[in-house]
């Protein structure tokens, strides 16, 4: 019956005393929120086609910019942590979770002054991104030109 | 209709980020990284282009379309300059998108203070 | 003196003289909010960030501490306290300010206890007539040292604790009054190879269990002897591990088993598995518990506190996380 003082196996036989995550409504949480958030940068885009001088190509970056400057706002009101820890991947996973990654950090350093604190730590949480993103895109870019040449 | 397609497609984008974080027990930032190389990986294929003009927003403003303009700006550039156009033009497309997340996240931390 | 290995029982009637707590606005609202001397009704308490915010907890706790029984600090031999900082900033200001001889500690959220039983332990030997003893956390400071900025949206898991805002101070001395300190345990560091930082209660709950076991085999007493068997911030998922991992030892104390972590808040408010942090147990005690010893409520208690000794740092370098629990054990005197 010592099952729990099994310190080897502890690890283990502790799930059972974790409450359940409720995977279907975590999801459908997800889903949801970042499905609107989505819906929200496809009307901010047909806004930019509709009343600007923009095409569907090239409404993306105001688009995107927006979406950033939203998120970003959030932040600075105390509310996007709220959506975060509601939503769960439904608002980390949308660019405006990127920005929301950048101004909390920038927010939260602001006391340790403008140099060493917000702009030291602006990119904390949103390094990682870039660092993976421009590796990633270099390295496939490097595979595909090399294809590219060597089919001609 | 193009509504339909964002929320669908965007939704089960973080549907999946969401699978990682309850079920692989993934830390935000692992999977925040793991999209944007995804994303770069389906642009090396040809097929992240495809999903945009499918969903729209859908697929643009997951994070995901991060990693694929990466690449579509190396390979614009590289068009022209070869490997050094890689270099030259990986950030051509997701300048707007770093630069105005900069921007607004110094201007905001200036302005608000955090409220815990 | 010693009983058994990790117990001392004291030789002199000692006593919590005094005590000073205040809260932040979660935790005064909660369901011990009336038992805090001050309550403040936003997180930076009018300061202007968050780690000034914590000084001013811990300079208020402080202070209504010493007022109650007209003391100031030259009054003072010792001053025993810490927090969660990096190099217990708080505690460190705080003693700067009070210019009391001083000695900083660290147990995590088992300090609350440790500071404790030191005290006791240098006036029980006469070192010191009046030891102070005090304590702080901040939610905001401790979520942007030990995980992410306040307003990041990452979700936490439900089996994350939250750090209670507030301080707790206590003065220790020979001068009668209803609360005795008895006896004190001090904890081994017991790690059983959990890394989660988001389930602390998993990790402290075979600390716990150490210290509560040892000290009942120490004094050769029963759990049915104590009124209440308090741990520091085991929260929702930590207690029911503790009481199964002691039940499997023959040790019952379902009874009278009871959590700080879960005791602070009331289930309505979103805390996730429950609060934690050393001030956590600090208010608890010198607020809540302190107060049903002194109306004869209860008339003995063993308060364990449990600190996870947790470095974001080596945490990331896949390191588990070690853990503490340091045990007091007081009495209620009569009075009041």
């Amino acid at each position: 019956m010592t099952r729990l003082n099994d310190v080897k196996n502890y690890k283990k036989n502790i799930k059972s005393y974790h409450p359940k995550i409720n995977y279907f409504v975590n999801g459908l949480k997800a889903f949801v929120i970042g499905g609107l958030i989505c819906d929200l940068g496809e009307a901010v885009q047909k806004f930019y086609v509709t009343f600007f001088d923009f095409n569907e190509k090239t409404a993306g970056d105001p688009t995107v910019a927006t979406m950033i400057l939203i998120a970003s706002l959030l932040t600075g009101f105390g509310v996007y942590d709220k959506i975060g820890q509601f939503a769960g991947a439904g608002s980390l996973i949308p660019v405006t979770g990127f920005a929301n990654s950048i101004t909390s950090a920038a927010l939260e350093h602001k006391s340790e002054g403008i140099v060493l604190g917000i702009a030291t730590n602006l990119f904390k949480l949103a390094g990682s991104v870039i660092v993976f993103g421009v590796v990633s895109a270099a390295i496939f870019g490097l595979i595909r030109l090399t294809v590219n040449n060597l089919l001609g | 209709m193009d509504f339909l397609w964002a929320f669908l497609v965007g939704g089960l984008i973080c549907l999946i980020g969401q699978i990682l974080l309850d079920v692989f027990k993934l830390t935000p930032a692992h999977i925040v990284c793991s999209f944007v190389v995804i994303g770069a990986l389906l642009d090396a294929f040809g097929i992240y282009d495809n999903l945009i003009e499918f969903a729209g927003a859908g697929a643009t403003v997951p994070i995901t379309s991060f990693g694929h303009s990466l690449l579509h700006g190396a390979m614009e550039e590289a068009k022209q300059h070869g490997y050094i156009g890689l270099a030259m033009g990986i950030f051509k497309l997701t300048s707007s998108g770093i630069t105005s997340a900069i921007l607004f996240g110094f201007l905001v931390a200036l302005i608000f203070k955090p409220k815990g | 003196m010693r009983l058994g290995k990790q117990t001392w029982r004291f030789e002199h009637d000692l006593y919590i003289q005094s005590t000073g707590t205040c809260a932040g606005p979660l935790e005064g609202k909660g369901p011990l909010g009336d038992f805090f001397d001050k309550k403040y009704n936003e997180l930076h308490c009018g300061e202007k960030n968050w780690e000034a915010a914590e000084r001013k907890l811990m300079r208020e706790a402080v202070d209504i501490c010493l007022k109650n029984v007209n003391k100031k600090p030259e009054d003072i031999d010792f001053f025993m306290a810490g927090d969660l900082l990096n190099q217990t900033v708080t505690s460190n200001f705080i003693a700067r300010e009070t210019k009391i001889p001083y000695l900083g500690m660290f147990g995590a959220c088992s300090t609350s206890m440790q500071t404790l039983a030191l005290a006791a332990q240098f006036v029980d030997t006469g070192y010191a007539d009046s030891v102070l003893v005090a304590v702080s956390s901040h939610n905001a400071t401790a979520e942007r040292q030990f995980r992410y900025p306040t307003e990041y949206g990452g979700s936490k898991p439900n089996t994350s604790t939250f750090t209670a805002t507030g301080a707790a101070s206590a003065l220790v001395s020979q001068t009668p009054s209803s609360v005795k300190i008895k006896e004190a345990t001090i904890g081994r560091v017991i790690d059983w190879g959990i890394a989660d930082a988001n389930d602390m209660g998993s990790a402290m709950a075979p600390a716990a269990a150490d210290t509560i076991e040892r000290h009942l085999k120490d004094t050769g007493r029963k759990p049915t002897d104590y009124d209440m068997i308090v741990t520091g911030d085991l929260s929702s998922v930590g207690s029911p591990i503790v009481r199964q991992l002691l039940w499997e030892r023959g040790i019952d104390i379902s009874e009278m088993h009871h959590d700080c972590g879960l005791m602070l808040y009331s289930p309505e408010q979103n805390v996730m598995a429950g609060g934690s942090g050393t001030a956590c147990s600090a208010m608890v005690t010198y607020g809540y518990i302190v107060n049903l010893l002194k109306q004869k409520k209860i008339q003995r208690v063993f308060i364990c506190a449990t600190g996870a000794l947790f470095n974001p740092t080596v945490n990331q370098q896949k390191e588990t996380i070690p853990c503490v629990a340091h045990g007091v054990v007081l009495e209620s005197a009569g009075g009041e």
